[in-house]
């Protein structure tokens, strides 16, 4: 039971800061600066979730080296997607690689 | 109350981007697969019960706040500590829902607190994929709605598989599924990258990114985040061309002040 208000209360936190800035949006007017620091929200905060998932797959340390098939994925995905600019075969670029890279090339 | 159902996408435009929104999140919920089923193995071996972890995908829907406080529930922390974390780990969706703000404002309310239940990381980049070309105020919810309603049923149907069966998959981490999140993140970041202050910004963010990720709680990523914005914000205050759209900007600004005290009265 009591488990029960623990996850209600995490779930209430946790949609109230999902929907605080939704449910105010028409009574909060953001100052310029503001909005120019929201341009590049997605961006930074994207890059910022795949960069450790890409360089360090397996925790804290780097692992810089061809045999790390998610960076070798991930920059054949960045390649595709700076040349063609298409999302779909960015991702299929990316997944072939990758599961070339952990199947094939590094057995 | 005239406003139309949330969850009764009837017109055809709307079955249309509902589809839409739920085709575009596929690659994410292959992605999202392996953390479900993970998590519901951790349950299982943990003091809770099944039908707790289910209850937390049900009701949290948050993937790192649901790991973080099954790590803390197993240490036995207090409840007022589990609630901190949750609320310091998903501060970051304060950004997301600043950034997508202009263009679920003119949504009736209760179409606002969906989407916003539904507002997770991958949520987050396939809506604001959608949205970027568009002018706010343009696009109705039910893009934004497949895409979150398609990842939160993957993530139920996930957590249960890791519930029921998780012990028969041991090496479901190593098959690195989660590359399939890293792959449409790029997908969406890097056509973004057009002009210099944005590589900036990512290029700061990702390496800060990786150098704090040990910090606990994801205060890394977020401060992370705060450093790549505010160097693209250095670098968009000093550029050339500035002076004139921050004047106009300002303007705006001041107008819009104007008719909120106005209406306010």
């Amino acid at each position: 039971m009591s488990y029960v208000v623990l996850i209600l209360g995490m779930a209430v936190i946790t949609w109230v800061i999902r929907a605080a800035v939704f449910v105010l949006g028409d009574r909060l007017v953001f100052p310029p600066l503001v909005r120019t620091a929201l341009g590049f929200v997605p961006v930074t905060v994207l890059t910022a979730i795949i960069v450790p998932m890409a360089v360090s797959p397996h925790g804290a340390s780097a692992e810089l080296t061809w045999r790390n098939p998610q960076l070798v994925g991930a920059l054949a995905a960045v390649a595709v997607s700076a040349l063609t600019r298409r999302p779909l075969l960015t991702i299929a670029a990316g997944l072939t690689v990758f599961f070339i890279w952990q199947c094939v090339v590094l057995k | 109350m005239t406003h139309p159902t949330p969850s009764r996408p009837t017109h055809p435009g709307h079955r249309k981007e509902f589809i839409a929104g739920a085709r575009d999140i596929i690659p994410m919920m292959v992605g999202a697969a392996p953390f479900g089923v993970i998590f519901g193995t951790l349950v299982a071996s943990g003091p809770l019960h099944p039908w707790h972890g289910q209850l937390m995908s049900l009701a949290v829907f948050a993937g790192s706040a649901q790991f973080i406080a099954l790590g803390l529930i197993a240490g036995h922390a207090s409840f007022a500590v589990i609630w901190a974390t949750t609320l310091v780990v998903n501060l970051r969706h304060v950004l997301y829902s600043a950034t997508l703000a202009p263009h679920v404002a003119h949504l009736p309310a209760r179409w606002r607190w969906v989407l916003g239940a539904l507002l997770t990381d991958e949520v987050f980049a396939v809506a604001w994929e959608h949205y970027r070309h568009r002018a706010p105020g343009t696009v109705g919810p039910h893009y934004f709605f497949g895409a979150g309603l398609a990842m939160y049923l993957n993530w139920q149907l996930w957590t249960v598989a890791g519930l029921l069966f998780g012990a028969a998959f041991p090496g479901l981490q190593s098959l690195g599924l989660d590359f399939a999140m890293v792959a449409t993140f790029i997908a969406i970041v890097v056509p973004q990258l057009v002009a210099l202050r944005y590589i900036a910004a990512a290029i700061t963010a990702g390496m800060l990114a990786f150098f704090w990720q040990a910090w606990p709680y994801k205060l890394g990523l977020l401060a992370a985040v705060f450093a790549g914005v505010a160097v693209g914000v250095l670098l968009s205050l000093s550029r050339p061309n500035s002076r004139r759209s921050r004047k106009t900007a300002q303007e705006h600004a001041r107008s819009n002040a104007r008719k909120t005290a106005g209406a306010s009265q």
